[in-house]
């Protein structure tokens, strides 16, 4: 049986009222701006099923944007974060669906900017997260580790490439292509650490598109 | 060699053999999950114990209203009672139901509150062990053993079922958080494991069955008036397994009949607001007005 922690029955600290859909939106925010990784011109929010139909009650929409512009879970600014300074000149927009194909509570970020992204995630708990999808790819990323995440050309030894540089543990694997030879991704979660020379070295590989390192995220 | 317990038999064995309580064997297992101290596993704690005493503080002092204007100042209602009217309560249990109305309305007006183990069941916790240690001047060490037990009781009780409404009712957040409260409250009474365990035991029988069906799809109605109610069940709990009432039906059984239970109840009741309360008439007019 996986090994669970007591910490997670009696936190996060967190504004509420919801964890799926205040806490759990914050940190699905979060986590797309560290993979983003850049100051985007514009962001747009796409909320769907309950996310859309329960988000303005539950603070959903506020809970994305913060987490989008770097506040955690525990701010009490995310309240009146509309009329925060910092959300009045951040360029951003939400949009609501109905899609019973996905998650009820999912959420799509898109970024515009120098660089276009669409990250794809759902709430699935208890304030527990998942990204799914960064452009096209299938991931897995919850913020409970430390996570390497790469986009490269599908070529042999890339997998062996990384992981004999990087010098930590590794606590799960996952891998996803668009084709053979064609553009792939890896993500991995880490137990510990990676060196920032390290990222840098496996950036300067030819066949590396993108490379993030995203934090695990604080309970 | 860290020893994995999940189930409340394995805690009891456990306790038994190396004479500890709960939270000790808790504390030491937690510290070697995370690869730290013991001191540092119970900062964790405070933290989330100091969130607590900051909501019940904060939310005494407000009646200002949900996003939706459905509930906010109940707990200004009661503490008005309490003033001017003698309940037959006592000062501990006026303690209790106001700290729950003041935590829980707190969460709802996105103020900080510890989610324990869900946010719509954050109050439970907090005014029982906050109302109690106060009244019985309790020190904040003890409040921290207590409030590592609870997290073991729910931690045991998630290995089977997971702690969320849509999953398996309400029964799974407040009921649970009742059932914590139980045992907390009596770990930090000086009740013997045995006492603890049955605390929990006699709460979560009593509540098996607890649906989620929320007016709008939000953690309002009818759950802020449900986070008193279930305080004061915990401390009935607690109070008949100090006397030594026991469970006739074992701990893990129980949390079987939690998890049959939520597989057997109706997604229609599982968070999703399309039964029971959720589609009342009045909540209907409710949510028509709301989302118009």
């Amino acid at each position: 049986m996986k090994q669970t922690s007591i910490i997670d029955i009696i936190s996060p600290v967190m504004v509420g009222p919801s964890s799926s859909h205040t806490a759990g939106a914050v940190r699905l925010g979060l986590l797309a701006k560290n993979i983003y990784n850049d100051i985007p011109d514009k962001v747009i929010f796409k909320l769907y099923n309950s996310y859309a139909q329960t988000g303005k009650g539950h603070g959903t929409d506020k809970g994305l944007l913060a987490g989008v512009l770097g506040l955690s879970v525990d701010d009490v600014r995310i309240k009146d974060i509309f009329d925060s300074d910092i959300a009045k000149t951040f360029n951003y927009e939400f949009q609501y669906f109905e899609d019973f194909n996905r998650h009820p509570n999912a959420v799509d970020f898109v970024f515009e900017g120098r660089r276009n992204m669409m990250i794809s995630g759902n709430s699935v708990g208890a304030g527990e997260v998942e990204i799914t999808n960064i452009d096209g790819f299938s991931v897995n990323l919850t913020g409970k580790y430390n996570t390497l995440l790469l986009v490269y050309k599908d070529v042999p030894n890339m997998i062996s490439r990384v992981t004999n540089s990087i010098q930590v543990n590794i606590a799960s694997f996952h891998c996803d292509r668009s084709g053979k030879g064609r553009e792939a991704s890896m993500a991995i979660c880490l137990d510990g650490e990676i060196n920032q020379k390290v990222i840098d070295f496996l950036g300067l590989i030819d066949d590396v598109y993108m490379i993030r390192y995203i934090k695990k995220l604080e309970s | 060699m860290m020893i994995n317990i999940n189930t409340f038999e394995e805690l009891q064995n456990a306790c038994n053999a190396s004479g500890k309580k709960i939270y000790e064997i808790t504390q030491e297992y937690e510290a070697e999950l995370a690869e730290t101290t013991v001191p540092e596993i119970r900062a964790i704690v405070k933290k989330s114990l100091d969130a607590m005493k900051d909501a019940i503080k904060t939310g005494l002092k407000s009646n200002e209203m949900s996003i939706s204007g459905m509930c906010g100042d109940d707990c200004d209602r009661l503490q008005k009672r309490f003033n001017q009217e003698k309940s037959i309560f006592g000062k501990t249990f006026e303690k209790i139901t106001t700290y729950a109305l003041a935590t829980i309305e707190e969460n709802l007006r996105m103020g900080k509150i510890a989610a324990c183990p869900t946010a719509g069941s954050c109050a439970i916790v907090p005014s029982v062990l906050v109302g109690v240690s106060e009244d019985l001047g309790i020190c904040e060490e003890e409040q921290i053993n207590a409030l590592i037990t609870a997290g073991a009781i729910g931690r045991i009780i998630s290995n089977k079922v997971a702690l969320a409404g849509a999953v398996a009712g309400c029964q799974a957040e407040c009921g649970v958080a009742s059932a914590m409260s139980a045992g907390a409250l009596t770990q930090m009474r000086g009740g013997s494991v045995e006492q603890v365990l049955n605390a929990v035991a006699l709460a979560m029988k009593n509540l098996l069955g607890l649906t989620c069906d929320p007016v709008c799809g939000l953690v309002e109605i009818p759950c802020v008036k449900r986070n008193p109610f279930l305080a004061i069940h915990a401390v009935t709990a607690s109070e008949l397994a100090l006397a030594d009432i026991k469970t006739k039906i074992p701990f893990d059984e129980v949390i079987d009949a939690l998890e049959q239970t939520g597989k057997l109840m109706s997604p229609m009741l599982k968070e999703s607001s399309q039964a029971g309360l959720a589609t009342t008439k009045t909540a209907l007019e409710l949510k028509a007005k709301l989302f118009k």
